[in-house]
Formats: structure tokens, C-alpha cells, sequence
């Protein structure tokens, strides 16, 4: 495939990571924040680890729009669902979330309620058209990258007068994640949690541009690159930014050229301040209370809203008590670190939403590399 | 859906609750549609059970239900696909299918003319693999109580002396082969789905294998496992086999066969090519000694084409299927837990 | 987070729609959130919409940029090609 495979050839692989090699400076440790979920994922599936030396560490970053939702929000969606008949229209990733008491969606699926997964919005307003008779609501979920196409569904379904469909926005917004970990007391007070520099969003930057990054270069003094999404460029930004730290920069920089901009997607911006607003303060599972960090929709699309168009029962979140979710998604503890890792908590039977999201680090983690908790002496005897 | 061959439109109607109940109806049913494509000596017997005579050699039997949606799909359907799932289970047990048995439970309002299209579908399966459907039952269930149709299937068939078979046979230094391309069946299928509409050549490889299989056990007559990797895909069936040899596997990511097609289509989805279905594939898994010989003798066979040796059999206490990437790093190949969902994040 | 994959566009339709090609897999997008969109010009789509055009300039530069941490220019076309 085009502009895919040629960015994970071997041959390069191995040739940026021995510049990797060559640079990363012997004497210090080199840790770097990968926010997007995405880019675990590229990780772990890929191996990158295996060609990075063993001074530069990845830490995760709470870049999983699954795994930052919170409880009590798919509580609602499921009660959506459940209690309210609609038919609730989801992207696959969220089928499989436990909400309280492990109820999930696929669950409420299986005891009767018409839950549909789609692979875009378009196919959502299609059902809603299909379905003069039922409401239609669409859980809309994701950073900046999926934004505008609920975006563009709120408008088209306006213009329509299409009175059955409603979106439930849980809309997040990557820039207020990353200063609320920067600010955190374990980053910037007790340094428990080390970071280095920022392996920026692929996609999210290819709509908000690399722009928005720059005031975290400055303030807190810890160089940006804005990384592509195949495995080499995660390997030529790790580069570009053990050069930035050795060289005692702070900046934003672009690996991810050929889709990010400075200015980025200005007509989805645009389409985006037009339907959403900023929630002056949104609850994340593991961050806690983030201000400004969400979307709503405006009054102007107050009709396709279901929140405002559904009475949901406050919901009161219960998360499980062991569960390390939320400092995992703060990259304070690892996966490993959490007593019901692998356990209990499995991808078969997940308790928390690390575990469930193909890219939250425990999935990622347990999925790919559950063999790299043993000493270096055990994998070299079976390779 | 498929466009329903007209020849097959003559049949008017839907099924009702008195094709299953055992009157004339039910009888016009068994012979206008059942008899009438499946028609063979055993059949013609005429009596509640098909006597098959002796067999030569130790018996094995395998059996299945079908519950596939959609029903039909390109490269095939519920019929065929029932055919080839039992003729290749045992096949799989090193075994040469002999005898299939098939019961149907149709669910009111079915289509005739649809079960006919798959009756019809089912014998072709059974003529071209030389294994015939001897007996079977038909049943109708109420409207609701069904998904237009389930099919089951048994199969009998008989292995040689020499053959020994299983999952618990791999051991360290064993050569991991595949007859084919990875994830067809899977994205075929996928194509079809509501919401995931997408335009592609992928058809199904829904194909018997028990000559492949011959061929394979006429060259290599010590093949210590085989197996069909269906749902679950590649990664499920080595974990099978790994954790019940309780031995470690390590592949290669850049030895195992995949379409160009069904890698672009599993990026699209977020899904990977090793956790989906394949209904006409095999894993052999054999003495290194063999192996090259074994790989030429699958290549040289029409259903083997495009087999490969994909890796080892390895020491390891947790049973772990690793592979190295096609970057050049190590990664765990896991047991999915549930279907793969397509995804977005 | 984000799963985006870049397709060449193959056909334009009504209504802000086109028809794109991952490899030979084709599918129907959305164009709303893109200007100027050609037959051919490859765009990253991402649940079922193109969000940016993909760059094929920028593209090449990048490989090359990779490649510059050491290997010879034969070895380059080799991949290129």
C-alpha cells in the first residue's frame, strides 16, 4: 500500500535505529511520552522497543479516547440503549467496555437492545433515514481526528430535518490532556513521572496542525515532534528527539510532513467551532477533572442533542477499586504494576478500559509483549 | 445477498410449520428439494438411517452446526461451506472423509427458493469432494426462533494405520507450514457486512482439502499436526496447538501469505489478517527433516499453491506464539479474546 | 487513536462524495471536510471521511530524510521501487 510500506521497511528500520544507537547519549535516560493510543499500539505490534536501546523508554500517555471515557458516560450510553429504546449507534471500539457492574454494550446488545456498529457517521444518519420511526443516536467518541465527522453528521441531519437522530457527544481535546499531565504534581513537582519530551498525535495534528503544541515547548520546556503513524516515523521522532534533548532544545518539530501542517485542517476547524463548544470542565477517567478539555454541541444544534433531548439518571461512577487504570493512563504506574493484570483483568475478561481498547497499554501490553517481564537471559535461550 | 438463480424462482413460497411436520407436505419438501439435488445410492435407501458397510481402518467422526450470516457471500455459502468445514475436520484428523450426514433446522418464512439455491450448493460440494450426504433431517421452527437456517453437518471417514495426528504432537525443532493465504473467508465476509461496506475482489476460499491433505500424507507420511485455522483465524489455532503440545512457537511475519487486498482491507478495519477466519486452509506442522519436502509437495497440489514455511516449533514453558515482526522486533501473536471488532482509535 | 489511512481517490461523486482505493479495496467517503480534491491525489481518510490530502513531495522528503541516517543512495531506490 502507498505511503504505508514503505515506512515500515526493515532495512530502514535498521538503519535509523542505529543512528538511534549512535546519538542516545550513554550516560542519561532518554523518556518519551507516546500520547496517542494509536502509536502504543504501532508499538507493541510492531516490536519498536526491540530496536530502541535500552536507555530510551516509552512511557503511555492517556491518547485513548476508550480509555479516558468515563464510566458514568457509557453508563449513559448503555441506558440509551437500554431503558430509552433507541438505537444506539457506536464505532466498534466501545462495544466491549465494562461500564458499572460490567455491563457493556455488547451485553446490553445480547439481552435485546438494538445496538449497531458503524464504521462512520454516515452510516448512522443512513439508519436514522432508514428508520423515520425510532430515534437514532449516535455515541460519538474520539480526539480531534473524529471530531469533524460528528461535526458534518450534526450539520447534514440539520439541514435534513432529520427530527429521529441525536448525537451523545463525549468529544475530548488533546491539548488540555497533555498541559493536565504536565502540570500534574507527579510531572512537574515530584518528577516521579519522567518525561522527556512528546511524540505528538498523528491525526489529531493533521486537523489542529502543529501549532497548538508550541505553547507546551515553551512553558514547560520539553521538545514536541509531531510523529507520523507508521512504525519508521515513530523511529525517526524518537531520533529527532533524543537530538532536541541532547542538544538542549525545546521545540515543536514535524516528522509527519506529508499530512500536518502548521495551520492544519482549517475547514474542519472551522466546521467544528461552528457545531461544538468547549465544556468548561469534563470528567476523565484516571486525569480526573480537566478544564476547558471537552466539546459540547451549541445551542444552535440544541435539537440533535441527546443529552439535552433524553432524561439520563445521574449516574454516580464506580470503578473498581484495584484497578490501576488511572494511573496507568497517567503513566505513573505500568501495566505490570497493577495486582489484577493479567489475572483477573485479561482481554477476555477486562475489568478496566486499558485493557479493553486494542490501544489502552494493558491490552497493548498483554497482547503483544507479556514475555518481556522475564530477564534478557530467558528470551535469548528460545530465540 | 447473491441474485437467486432463476431456475431456482420456480419454487414459490416460503417454509411453514407443516414442511416439519412429518405429513405429505414434509415429504414433498424432502423429495422437490432434498432428494432432488443430493440424489445418491445411499439416499435412495429410502430408511431413517443410511447403511454404509464395513470400513478398513479406524474410524473417525466429526461434526458441526453452521450458523453463518450472511447466508450467502461471495465465494460461496452456508451449504458448500457446511460440505467443506466437516470433509476438512476430518481431514484434519489425517483421516479420508467418507460419508457426511446433514440436518436442517428452517425457520418459518425461510425462502424454498433460497434453500433450494443452498440444497442445490451443497450436493454440488458433495459430488465435486467425492463425499456423499447419506442421510439427514429436516426441522421447522417458529417465526423468531431461528436465523433462516441452521445447518448441521457429521462426517465419518477412516485413517490409515500409519497416520498419527493431533494437536499435542508438535515438539521443539518442528517445522510450521501453511497451504495459503491468510484472511480471505474473513474479509469476504466482513465485505458483505452491514455498515462495513466495501467494494473488493475477495472472495472466499471455502474449499475441501482432503485431497490436499492425501497428497501431503503420501509425501510426508509422519505430518505430526494438522489443522484448519477457521474462526480465530491463524493465532488462535497455533495458541490451540501450542498450549495443548505445551511447546512455544516463533514465526515470521514476513513469511506468512496474505493478499495484498486483505492487508489493505484489514488497515482499513484496524484488524489483522492472523485473527481471521480462512475456510479452505490448512497448518501442517512437521519433522524439520521434512519440511522442504512437504512444502514442494503442497506447492505442486492446485490447493497448495501458495504454501509456506512460516516458522518453529520452540522450547517454552508458557506456550507462547511470538513472532518477528516485519520490522525486525519481537511480538506476542495472542489468543483474541471474542471476535475482532473493526476499530477507529 | 485515529486509525487514518491514505487512498488514492478514484472516482468523484455527488454530493461531496468519492470513491477511494486502498490498495484495490474501494470504498465511499465523505469529501465535506477537504477542498479541491482530484482524481488520482491520494487523502487520508479516517472513519469513512478524507481529512487531509496526503502530500507526495513531503512523502518522498520523509524517506529521505530516514535514509540520510546512513545508507547508501542505491539502497534507496531499491525501497523506492
Amino acid at each position: 500500500m502507498k505511503f504505508v510500506d514503505e515506512y515500515r521497511d526493515q532495512k530502514l528500520a535498521r538503519t535509523i535505529a542505529a543512528a538511534i544507537a549512535a546519538e542516545a547519549d550513554p550516560g542519561r535516560s532518554y523518556h518519551f511520552m507516546e500520547f496517542c493510543g494509536g502509536h502504543t499500539h504501532a508499538i507493541f505490534r510492531y516490536g519498536v522497543q526491540d530496536l530502541m536501546p535500552e536507555n530510551v523508554h516509552f512511557v503511555h500517555g492517556p491518547g485513548c479516547p476508550v480509555c479516558v471515557l468515563p464510566v458514568g458516560r457509557l453508563d449513559d450510553a448503555v441506558e440509551l440503549a437500554e431503558r430509552h429504546g433507541v438505537i444506539l449507534c457506536t464505532y466498534g471500539d466501545m462495544m466491549r467496555v465494562p461500564g458499572t457492574k460490567q455491563r457493556s454494550l455488547i451485553r446490553a446488545k445480547a439481552d435485546g437492545a438494538d445496538v449497531r456498529m458503524v464504521y462512520s457517521t454516515l452510516d448512522a444518519l443512513k439508519i436514522a433515514r432508514e428508520n423515520p420511526d425510532r430515534q437514532v443516536v449516535f455515541f460519538a467518541i474520539g480526539f480531534e481526528t473524529t471530531t469533524p465527522p460528528t461535526g458534518v453528521a450534526i450539520k447534514v441531519a440539520a439541514a435534513e430535518g432529520l427530527n429521529n437522530f441525536s448525537v451523545f457527544c463525549n468529544h475530548v481535546l488533546t491539548p488540555a490532556a497533555i498541559g493536565h499531565i504536565l502540570d500534574s504534581p507527579e510531572v512537574r513537582g515530584f518528577g516521579i513521572v519522567k518525561i522527556d519530551g512528546f511524540l505528538g498525535p498523528s491525526h489529531v495534528s493533521s486537523v489542529i496542525g502543529s501549532q497548538p503544541y508550541e505553547f507546551f515547548a515553551e512553558e514547560f520546556q520539553k521538545p514536541v515532534v509531531i510523529a507520523g503513524f507508521e512504525p519508521l516515523d515513530v523511529m525517526q521522532s524518537v531520533l529527532m528527539l533524543i537530538r532536541q534533548v541532547n542538544e538542549g532544545r525545546h521545540e515543536v518539530e514535524n516528522e509527519y510532513t506529508r499530512v500536518v501542517t502548521q495551520e492544519g485542517n482549517l475547514k474542519a476547524q472551522a466546521l467544528v467551532n461552528e457545531v461544538f463548544e468547549l465544556r468548561k470542565s469534563f470528567e476523565w477517567r484516571g486525569l480526573g477533572t480537566v478544564p476547558y478539555s471537552a466539546l459540547r454541541i451549541r445551542d444552535a444544534y440544541a435539537g440533535l442533542d441527546a443529552e439535552k433531548r433524553f432524561e439520563l439518571s445521574v449516574k454516580v461512577s464506580k470503578e473498581v477499586k484495584s484497578c490501576e487504570c488511572p494511573s496507568i493512563l497517567r503513566g505513573v504506574k505500568k501495566p505490570t504494576d497493577c495486582k489484577l493484570f493479567g489475572t483477573v483483568c485479561t482481554p477476555q475478561n477486562p475489568v478496566g478500559s486499558c485493557m479493553v481498547s486494542s490501544e489502552g497499554a494493558c491490552a497493548a501490553y498483554y497482547s503483544y509483549s507479556r514475555f518481556r517481564d522475564r530477564k534478557p537471559a530467558d528470551l535469548e535461550a528460545v530465540e | 445477498m447473491t441474485a437467486i438463480d432463476p431456475k431456482f424462482t420456480a419454487l414459490r413460497g416460503a417454509v411453514d410449520m407443516t414442511h416439519g411436520a412429518g405429513g405429505r407436505a414434509m415429504a414433498d419438501l424432502i423429495r422437490d428439494v432434498f432428494f432432488k439435488h443430493l440424489a445418491n445410492d445411499y439416499l435412495a435407501q429410502g430408511n431413517d438411517g443410511a447403511l454404509l458397510g464395513k470400513v478398513g481402518g479406524r474410524l473417525v467422526m466429526a461434526t458441526d452446526a453452521h450458523v453463518i450470516s450472511p447466508l450467502f457471500f461471495p465465494g460461496g455459502d452456508i451449504g458448500a461451506l457446511a460440505v467443506h468445514g466437516t470433509i476438512n475436520d476430518v481431514a484434519m484428523m489425517g483421516a479420508r472423509p467418507l460419508w457426511l450426514s446433514a440436518s436442517f433446522v428452517l425457520e418459518e418464512g425461510f425462502s424454498l427458493a433460497a434453500l433450494e439455491k443452498i440444497v442445490a450448493s451443497m450436493a454440488l460440494a458433495a459430488r465435486e469432494a467425492g463425499v456423499p450426504v447419506v442421510t439427514g433431517d429436516t426441522k421447522v421452527v417458529e417465526k423468531g426462533k431461528g436465523d433462516g437456517v441452521f445447518i448441521s453437518t457429521t462426517g465419518i471417514g477412516v485413517l490409515a494405520d500409519e497416520t498419527d495426528v493431533s494437536g499435542s504432537n508438535a515438539r521443539p525443532g518442528n517445522a510450521i507450514l501453511v497451504s495459503g493465504t491468510m484472511g480471505d473467508h474473513g474479509v469476504a465476509i466482513l465485505s458483505k457486512r452491514e455498515n462495513l461496506e466495501f467494494e473488493t475482489e475477495i472472495v472466499s476460499d471455502s474449499q475441501p482439502l482432503h485431497d490436499l491433505v492425501a497428497a501431503m500424507l503420501a509425501c510426508a507420511p509422519g505430518v505430526r499436526v494438522l489443522r484448519d485455522p477457521t474462526r480465530g483465524g491463524l493465532s488462535a489455532t497455533l495458541n490451540e496447538i501450542a498450549h495443548q503440545s505445551k511447546a512455544g512457537m516463533v514465526i515470521r511475519e514476513a513469511a506468512v501469505p496474505v493478499k495484498p487486498e486483505v492487508s489493505a482491507a484489514c488497515e482499513l478495519l484496524g484488524l489483522d489478517p492472523l485473527n481471521i477466519a480462512n475456510e479452505g486452509k490448512l497448518i501442517a506442522i512437521c519433522d524439520a527433516a521434512d519440511a522442504e519436502a512437504l512444502l514442494a509437495a503442497m506447492q505442486a497440489h492446485p490447493k497448495g499453491r501458495d504454501a509456506a514455511i512460516i516458522g518453529e516449533v520452540v522450547v517454552d514453558a508458557r506456550a507462547l506464539v511470538r513472532m518477528h515482526t516485519r520490522l525486525g522486533g519481537m511480538r506476542v501473536v495472542d489468543w483474541i479474546a471474542g471476535e475482532q471488532l473493526p476499530r477507529i482509535c | 487513536m485515529c486509525l487514518a489511512l491514505p487512498a488514492r481517490v478514484v472516482e468523484l461523486l455527488d454530493g461531496d462524495m468519492a470513491v477511494v482505493a486502498f490498495d484495490t479495496v474501494k470504498k465511499r467517503i465523505s469529501l465535506a471536510l477537504v477542498e479541491d480534491v482530484a482524481v488520482d491525489d491520494f487523502v487520508l481518510v479516517h472513519v469513512g471521511y478524507a481529512l487531509h490530502k496526503v502530500s507526495q513531495e513531503e512523502a518522498a522528503r520523509t524517506l529521505e530524510m530516514m535514509v540520510e541516517a546512513g545508507v547508501l543512495k542505491d539502497e534507496l531506490e531499491e525501497i523506492s521501487a
